[in-house]
């Protein structure tokens, strides 16, 4: 079992008030799963990916990532668990815009002390494996939605973490380009990457082959999975 | 780290203008320190070359009775004070970087030189031996010096600077004429001359009272004639000339304390010492430094605003960048990376601002100098701890900002669009 979420909560505080965003949530994830979380807009589901993704804490509950307590770590080992255990794709791609894909990709690396000449040449076989290895020097200006998108795949995949976690990953994209990272999402998930995506689209859920609903903060399970 | 500086140069290249405005701060601070501190430093130098003359040396050991030299025209040699015997004249010779050594013997003499109806008021006559005016760094501009035989037979001759040669003479030439000195007839054989031509800069009163005693005009004799003019048994002073200029200090007391040793005067405030013009420059450049600390301290003023000025636009940049540093976050970057990123930046910023600020503050001392004529002198030393400076003013005034992006939380940052 890579993730292990047993009886999440999370409140948010507004002014004095305690909103409280996710209820009871509990969540089992194996290895080589794909995952889908839906739900509409204010259910939750980023939250829950903040706390998968190691970036915020929950109020209540525990969370096991590949057998490892989380939430007793602190700020430093927590970014370690975010730099070698967790890859992040966001919907707006995230990339800097001053910097070339290729040093896109190294980013991570960078932070994981690894020697520039290793660095290259490990973010060029990642850019290779989402197809983008002829547009290793391009800026992100000068890509398509797709591309920098793809880029932002090859960056969450660069340190092989044990899950890739993906917000939204089509929301700003166009139909074409959205199902071609669909394709890529499925190519990957064959390669044996664990994947939760979450998102509103429907269709793009059913792809998964295990789809979970978020409604109010609280999760529910239509399709039965393996191991819940 | 190389990353780090690289990025640094890329973000500030990204917005020239507004880091050159971040710069300029931080470079009319440095710019404004580099200027002053140079004119100081030009400043005691001259100070020190106008009081120590054109490098010859020469420390001047004179008998004291407390703080005031002996002065013979007016008192009897008390008892006790031995002539320096020319054995002891070597002595001092052989000491430690001492190049060389003379005796003489020094009476300002206000009524008692004339030629025809001209009188040298307030010029000196000297008694000096036959290694004077080389230990002096003097040399004859024309005529002769003096001969063994002038001073074996106690010859009426003399010998003038240049000054007095300008004042008795009016500009005609003084070499085989006759002057009178203490109604005895003198012949004047020849005139010496400094050996650097050194025209000390004088813009205070008490500088001008300094060099007086040098532009009064001197009359030389060999000092065995002294005593058919003056007197009998009048002890000498020393003249040393030192190896360097730091040695003056050390001979001249090394000087006096040996010839200390030879006096067995009642008064014991009487003793030999050693005018340390050294210590004079000292003096006097540390009352020109406490001025000029004040205008560091104003200088000092403007790199502050320039830090803060530094400060706020990393603030700006971390609110600009919040995504940015939501992401790295995401993406497994810790908190001192971060911080190491933004501190970078702004030392990498305040170092620029500082590298210019050296170069535009060696210019405006080259023009402060052209003003005022002051000569500015550059101090290395100065210059290195100006970038250290700065760079430091780059860690003062970005850990601020560095600190806020290191801490933003993740989720608010990649929030932010």
């Amino acid at each position: 079992m890579i993730l292990n979420l047993q009886n999440i909560y999370k409140d948010y505080y507004q002014d004095k008030l305690v909103v409280p965003v996710l209820k009871d949530v509990s969540l089992q994830v194996y290895e080589g799963e794909y995952v889908a979380i839906m739900g509409p807009s204010g259910s939750g589901k980023t939250t829950l990916m903040n706390i998968i993704g190691c970036l915020d804490r929950p109020t209540n509950g525990t969370y096991e990532l590949d057998g490892r307590n989380i939430l007793g770590l602190n700020d430093k080992t927590l970014s370690e668990v975010r730099l070698n255990s967790v890859g992040f794709v966001f919907q707006n791609f995230q990339l800097m815009p001053r910097q070339s894909a290729l040093e896109n990709v190294c980013l991570p690396l960078v932070y994981a002390g690894i020697k520039k000449k290793e660095r290259k040449k490990r973010a060029m076989a990642a850019l290779e494996r989402v197809g983008l290895e002829d547009r290793a020097e391009f800026k992100p200006t000068q890509l398509s939605g797709g591309q920098k998108q793809r880029v932002a795949i090859a960056r969450a995949m660069v340190n092989h973490p044990k899950i890739l976690l993906a917000d939204e990953p089509t929301g700003a994209l166009d139909s074409k380009s959205g199902s071609q990272i669909m394709e890529l999402f499925h190519k990957l998930n064959t390669e044996g990457v664990t994947i939760v995506m979450i998102t509103h689209d429907a269709r793009i859920g059913e792809e998964a082959e295990r789809t979970l609903h978020m409604i109010d903060g609280m999760l529910s399970e239509k399709k039965e999975g393996r191991g819940v | 780290m190389l990353e780090n500086i690289r990025l640094s140069f890329q973000g500030i290249l990204s917005h020239k203008m507004r880091s050159f405005l971040t710069m300029l701060g931080i470079i009319i601070g440095i710019a404004a320190i580099i200027a002053i501190v140079s004119t100081i430093q030009g400043t005691n130098k001259q100070i020190e070359q106008n009081l120590i003359g054109s490098g010859d040396n020469n420390v001047d050991v004179q008998l004291y009775q407390g703080d005031y030299v002996l002065d013979f025209s007016y008192e009897p040699i008390p008892a006790g004070i031995p002539v320096i015997a020319q054995e002891v004249l070597e002595e001092i010779r052989q000491q430690e970087h001492v190049e060389d050594a003379s005796l003489y013997r020094k009476r300002q003499d206000y009524d008692g030189v004339y030629y025809r109806d001209t009188s040298l008021s307030g010029g000196y006559v000297y008694g000096v031996d036959s290694r004077y005016f080389s230990a002096c760094g003097l040399m004859m501009k024309k005529g002769r010096g003096f001969s063994s035989e002038d001073y074996a037979k106690s010859k009426k001759v003399c010998i003038l600077d240049k000054n007095s040669e300008k004042v008795l003479f009016e500009g005609a030439d003084a070499v085989g004429k006759t002057i009178e000195l203490r109604g005895e007839p003198f012949v004047v054989v020849g005139v010496v001359t400094e050996k650097e031509a050194f025209e000390p800069v004088i813009s205070t009163m008490d500088e001008y009272y300094t060099y007086m005693e040098q532009s009064s005009g001197a009359v030389y004799l060999p000092d065995t004639v002294w005593p058919i003019i003056y007197q009998y048994d009048e002890p000498q002073s020393l003249v040393l000339k030192a190896e360097t200029t730091s040695d003056m200090t050390s001979v001249g007391k090394n000087a006096a304390d040996l010839l200390n040793g030879y006096l067995s005067a009642e008064d014991s405030s009487i003793q030999y010492k050693a005018e340390d013009l050294m210590e004079q420059a000292k003096q006097i450049q540390q009352l020109s430094q406490s001025t000029n600390m004040m205008l560091i301290w104003i200088a000092g003023i403007s790199l502050l605003v320039g830090g803060i000025g530094v400060m706020n636009i990393m603030l700006v940049s971390v609110t600009e960048r919040t995504a940015e540093i939501g992401l790295k976050k995401a993406i497994g970057a810790r908190k001192s990376y971060i911080l190491g990123q933004f501190l970078t930046e702004a030392v990498v910023l305040t170092s620029i601002g500082g590298i210019a600020g050296v170069a535009a503050g060696i210019i405006l001392s080259q023009i402060i100098s052209r003003a005022n004529g002051i000569p500015a002198q550059i101090s290395i030393p100065a210059l290195i701890l100006s970038v250290v400076f700065s760079m430091a003013i780059g860690i003062i005034f970005g850990l601020l900002p560095s600190y806020k992006a290191a801490n933003l939380d993740p989720i608010e940052a990649l929030r932010h669009e």
